[in-house]
């Protein structure tokens, strides 16, 4: 078994899940709710990469910011559909989280009356498959596209969260709503930036998943949504950097399971160390002790 | 009868109208006493594989099955419930979900893990293809006694003492606590109730529909034992129940629809938690939808 090998795998597909994973842990860092749509916004993501492939001829490259653009709508419209009008009431998050489900279980649906259940594949020779030539390992271009585009896009967020207005807005409010309100945010914008950014996000990793397996279903978010909670939760939640941090762990986590011959187990691991992590660390693994207790 | 078969509720159907009249009620259960826990789905699968292996393997009436998927999840619950249950809403939300997809897997996975350890071939649960051939033994009758049992130790439950503290913990640990409930024996008493409820709508409806595989205890299993009880809503016993009626006859009287049936429950869903947060059997929510729409000026600032 070649270790290099799998720790390329595991760097390449910790770039998709931390990047699926950045999405969830930006909404809850600024609204403190857990959306579960978001891994339907995800299979959006791809299947709108696919279909600007497919119809409007676009290469694989352009139909990534396209599927971004669409997905952050997509997410804009869950915001004003399954979290506004409970916010507005100041419902328990756990009704927001219940509405999100409901919004997932909408967006799946739709798609499989549009796109059916088939899998379907991004058209022959539209992906570069070959390896890279002259080197020990296995690597295709697109795996490197992959680990760039996830790279180039979390430094965007982080700039974004970080030095510009609309990131300190959102950083404002995630501190407390009330306050960032009274000094004159307005924080209905701000909610629905961050869940544009986190369609983006989610939109993204839906057209790089895409793009890795081949094979883009209405379920296709179902693995990942649970694998971004083990995530988002092992980097403690709403914590953006530990996001990352968690993505990697995880795919790390599952290559190498794969590796030593428990592919059968590898979700099992991961599922594990979901609950170990809520058990003895519910700040997560990079957190500091959280404000309110799990 | 043949009014309710014209409309499309067939014997079969009926009966899993009361299956996921239990469901809800499990889940109920837990949401009653203020823990959002997502367990069922799994408590439901280990009941279904247990009862199923008596009653197949060791030719165990199903009476008997019954009780041994129910002791099942109960020792389960066990050791879940004590740590897990020190998490509150979301934490325990995500910890459960968790629990259940490793409780899928290792089903999923049990002949392999059994036949490598025991050295011998194994062949029980049958991996991703399931058990079939189970025989259709559960009766209506048989369905219907279990809820009006089932609710009716939910009904002296709650005006028992034990059902107050379960109503005080929800609406604040800390001061059931004070007021010297064990808050923590309440949450896993309630937890093992609820999983033990969900095994056992597990064991009755694998001898309903006579196959059973991992991929049935999914994530999926677990949006619709909830949906039970949300739609229904969780201020009484009653809700869940109407709410697994619902959601489990419409798809059959709206079958010309079958294609949209996933939209129209991702619609309910939503419509009733963002208008009806209540659930259906509530009369305030209904009484304040209907002045919302009337636009009269309302009374209460929530």
């Amino acid at each position: 078994m070649n270790i290099t090998q799998q720790i390329v795998n595991a760097i390449w597909l910790g770039g998709v899940y931390s990047l699926f994973a950045l999405g969830y842990a930006l909404v809850f860092s600024v609204l403190g709710v857990l959306n579960l749509a978001h891994s339907a916004v995800f299979m959006w993501g791809a299947f709108i990469g696919l279909v600007a492939v497919t119809q409007l001829n676009i290469s694989v490259w352009a139909a990534i910011p396209v599927a971004m653009l669409v997905a952050g709508g997509i997410g804009i419209v869950l915001d004003v559909v399954a979290f506004a009008p409970l916010r507005r009431r100041n419902a328990p998050r756990i009704s927001q989280l219940i509405s999100s489900i409901g919004a997932a279980i909408l967006l799946v649906n739709i798609a499989q009356l549009i796109f059916g259940t088939q899998p379907q594949r991004f058209p022959l020779g539209s992906i570069p498959s070959d390896p890279l030539e002259g080197l020990p390992i296995r690597i295709t271009p697109i795996q490197i596209v992959i680990l760039v585009v996830a790279v180039v896009l979390m430094a965007m967020l982080q700039y974004l969260v970080v030095r510009t207005r609309a990131g300190q807005a959102m950083r404002a409010v995630a501190f407390n709503q009330r306050v960032a309100s009274l000094l004159g945010i307005n924080s209905g914008n701000v909610f629905r930036i961050t869940f544009f950014l986190a369609g983006a996000l989610a939109g993204a990793a839906g057209v790089l998943f895409g793009l890795a397996y081949n094979t883009i279903t209405p379920f296709m978010g179902d693995s990942v949504a649970l694998k971004g909670l083990t995530v988002i939760v092992l980097g403690g939640l709403g914590n953006i950097q530990g996001a990352v941090v968690g993505g990697f762990v995880v795919a790390a986590l599952e290559v190498f399971s794969i590796a030593i011959g428990g592919s059968n187990y590898r979700e099992a691991f991961v599922f594990t160390l979901l609950f170990l992590i809520l058990l003895f660390r519910p700040q997560g693994l990079v957190g500091q002790a959280a404000e309110t207790r799990a | 009868m043949d009014l309710l078969r014209s409309i499309g509720i067939t014997e079969i159907v009926f009966q899993l109208m009361l299956v996921n009249a239990i469901l809800g009620l499990s889940i109920y259960l837990t949401l009653y006493t203020g823990m959002f826990s997502l367990a069922n789905a799994g408590f439901m699968a280990i009941g279904a594989y247990v009862g199923v292996v008596l009653t197949q393997n060791y030719d165990l009436p199903l009476w008997a099955a019954l009780i041994g998927g129910m002791a099942a999840a109960g020792i389960v619950a066990v050791p879940i419930g004590l740590p897990v249950l020190r998490l509150r809403d979301i934490y325990l939300a995500i910890a459960t979900i968790g629990f259940g997809e490793v409780v899928r897997i290792l089903i999923l996975n049990f002949d392999a893990l059994a036949s490598s350890i025991s050295g011998e071939n194994v062949q029980l649960t049958r991996g991703a293809l399931g058990i079939t051939g189970i025989p259709k033994i559960t009766e209506t009758w048989q369905l219907l006694l279990f809820l009006v049992v089932t609710v009716y130790i939910l009904v002296r439950l709650h005006h028992s003492r034990f059902g107050r503290a379960m109503a005080a913990v929800r609406q604040d640990e800390q001061v059931a606590a004070t007021m010297g409930i064990n808050v923590v024996y309440v949450k896993n008493a309630i937890f093992i109730l609820s999983a033990v409820l969900a095994a056992s709508a597990g064991v009755l409806k694998a001898h309903l529909t006579r196959t059973i595989s991992p991929g049935d205890y999914g994530f999926d299993q677990v949006v619709n034992i909830l949906a039970f009880a949300v739609l229904g809503g969780t201020s009484t016993w009653l809700g869940p129940i109407i709410g697994g009626f619902m959601l489990t006859a419409m798809p059959e009287i709206l079958r010309e629809f079958k294609q949209y049936r996933g939209i129209v429950n991702g619609v309910i869903l939503l419509l009733v938690i963002v208008y009806l947060p209540g659930g259906i059997v509530n009369v305030n929510a209904w009484k304040r939808l209907w002045r919302r729409v009337r636009r009269q000026p309302s009374i209460e600032t929530s």
